[in-house]
């Protein structure tokens, strides 16, 4: 199973909390707004990255799992 | 029918039917100019197209046909949009096809529709464009024997609002802005439908390969790059304007076409306000094809060719583009309203003398850490312009911070002259000499 990364940057409001969660993936700019490096989510780290879809308060982390 | 009968040899094809004079041409004699629409099975269509080579002449440079099949593989499709909205300031090549030779635009426009099983044609324009407007109520008003019904739409002019999804988006909803893609228009556009949207340039290109076939097509430019295109050129060039020239011609006959340089040319911008700037002496060598623009991280964009003199600064210059596209952002993604304002920010500071040099490598940062991160291309595209301004005008920061600029305005075209034809050439400038100036 494959899971890719991304942010909907309109939703998007940099409230930061997904770099907190997943440091691994997730980077934040100058301005706050997270850059992901690589999309991809390896296996150990899928649940994280579900819990971090939950936790953004604008929704606005995508988790493509297929 | 079959295709590849006739048509004219040579350039010019699709401004064959320009009048000099002006205005727009009668429907009689765009019949006369390039004969009768043809009547084509939707298939043998997008074959043709397919063999042709046609790609999309809005900037993205998709080939035609696979957007073609795209849409007609699917069901409950869509209206055909045509895409006239040209935001990009410096281009005039859409308007002019729109507003004196709207029925090959139109005839591309119902083939196309034909084609992918749409049986609406809806043509966005800008709001400000009134001769394409003018000219597209009159010509619609006379073409009776289409079977697709034609509307036009007039939406905002911004810079983003020309932009795919921001096109269905205003369509849609009045919002003129782009939305989160995946979906694409061609999977959920107009409505939730399949949509496709189409620069009136590469619907004009596909009704004279539906009526002269590819193999005519081919007749002009080369192998990769087959056919001819409409390229504004501007900037410090004699006879600033709109010309049709065969794929493969070198940058020096382009200029020549538009009159020849008005003074000696320090670089070119290949691509509009998205593209590339070009070292003069790096551009001569190179032809109006992918590969050769691939070359030096070029492409042709919505054909936009802008000649730099050296009288100009080019480091002003970008400071104000990118000043321009830094406020065109549709304000919707963080890295876009803010990273954009801070590189523009940054690159009028170091224009005007005032930055460290070593601020330029804050701006190569940011505009990699930017890149690919808003909903639509725009930042892309605005990082893609400051960068080459830094490769190849990044040698006179020094010389800016010494407070040493002797250069005058070039006056590149930015959105308030968006109406005016391009013209703006350096040499009829008044020569205000200004040792060192602030960008706005």
């Amino acid at each position: 199973m494959r899971a890719s990364l991304r942010i909907n940057p309109i939703a998007c409001e940099a409230h930061g909390l997904c770099a907190e969660l997943l440091p691994e993936l997730i980077r934040l700019d100058d301005w706050g707004y997270p850059i992901i490096d690589e999309s991809e989510v390896p296996a150990d780290l899928i649940g994280l990255a579900r819990r971090t879809v939950d936790a953004c308060p604008t929704l606005a982390v995508l988790l493509d799992e297929a | 029918m079959s295709v590849g009968d006739g048509g004219h040899h040579g350039l010019p094809r699709l401004l064959a039917g320009l009048e000099p004079g002006g205005g727009a041409i009668t429907l009689s004699a765009h019949a006369r100019v390039h004969g009768p629409l043809p009547n084509i099975a939707p298939h043998q269509l997008i074959e043709e197209v397919e063999r042709s080579g046609l790609r999309g002449r809005g900037g993205a440079d998709f080939p035609t046909a696979r957007k073609l099949r795209a849409v007609a593989d699917r069901r409950r499709v869509g209206p055909l949009i045509v895409n006239g909205s040209e935001t990009e300031p410096a281009s005039a090549k859409d308007r002019l096809l729109l507003g004196r030779l709207p029925h090959l635009v139109l005839d591309g426009a119902v083939l196309a529709a034909q084609a992918v099983g749409a049986s609406e044609v809806i043509v966005k324009v800008g709001d400000g464009a009134l001769d394409a407007l003018r000219a597209l109520d009159g010509a619609i008003s006379v073409r009776d024997s289409d079977r697709v019904r034609i509307s036009v739409v007039a939406g905002p002019e911004g810079y983003v609002s020309g932009e795919e999804s921001a096109v269905v988006h205003y369509l849609n909803s009045q919002v003129a802005k782009p939305t989160l893609v995946p979906p694409r228009p061609f999977e959920r556009g107009y409505r939730g439908r399949p949509t496709l949207i189409q620069n009136p340039e590469t619907l004009a290109q596909l009704a004279l390969v539906a009526r002269f076939g590819s193999r005519w097509y081919r007749e002009l430019g080369t192998v990769a790059d087959p056919g001819s295109a409409l390229v504004t050129i501007t900037g410090a060039v004699r006879a600033p304007g709109v010309y049709e020239l065969a794929f493969g011609t070198s940058m020096s006959d382009l200029l020549a076409a538009a009159g020849g340089p008005s003074e000696p040319l320090q670089a070119l911008l290949v691509g509009g306000y998205f593209g590339t700037w070009v070292d003069a002496s790096a551009a001569v060598g190179l032809r109006l094809a992918r590969e050769d623009l691939r070359s030096v991280d070029c492409s042709l964009g919505s054909g936009v060719l802008i000649a730099l003199g050296e009288s100009a600064c080019g480091l002003h210059e970008s400071a104000r583009v990118i000043t321009y596209l830094a406020e065109q952002s549709a304000g919707q993604c963080g890295p876009c309203v803010y990273g954009l304002r801070a590189i523009a920010d940054t690159v009028a500071a170091l224009a005007s003398g005032v930055a460290h040099a070593g601020e330029r490598d804050r701006v190569l940062r940011w505009a990699q850490e930017i890149r690919g991160r808003g909903a639509c291309h725009h930042p892309d595209g605005a990082v893609r312009f400051v960068e080459s301004a830094l490769r190849v005008f990044g040698g006179d920061i020094e010389s800016h911070r010494r407070g040493r600029c002797g250069a005058r305005p070039a006056g590149l075209p930015l959105g308030e002259t968006a109406l005016a034809p391009p013209r703006l050439g350096a040499s009829e400038r008044p020569a205000a000499r200004t040792r060192r100036r602030v960008a706005r």
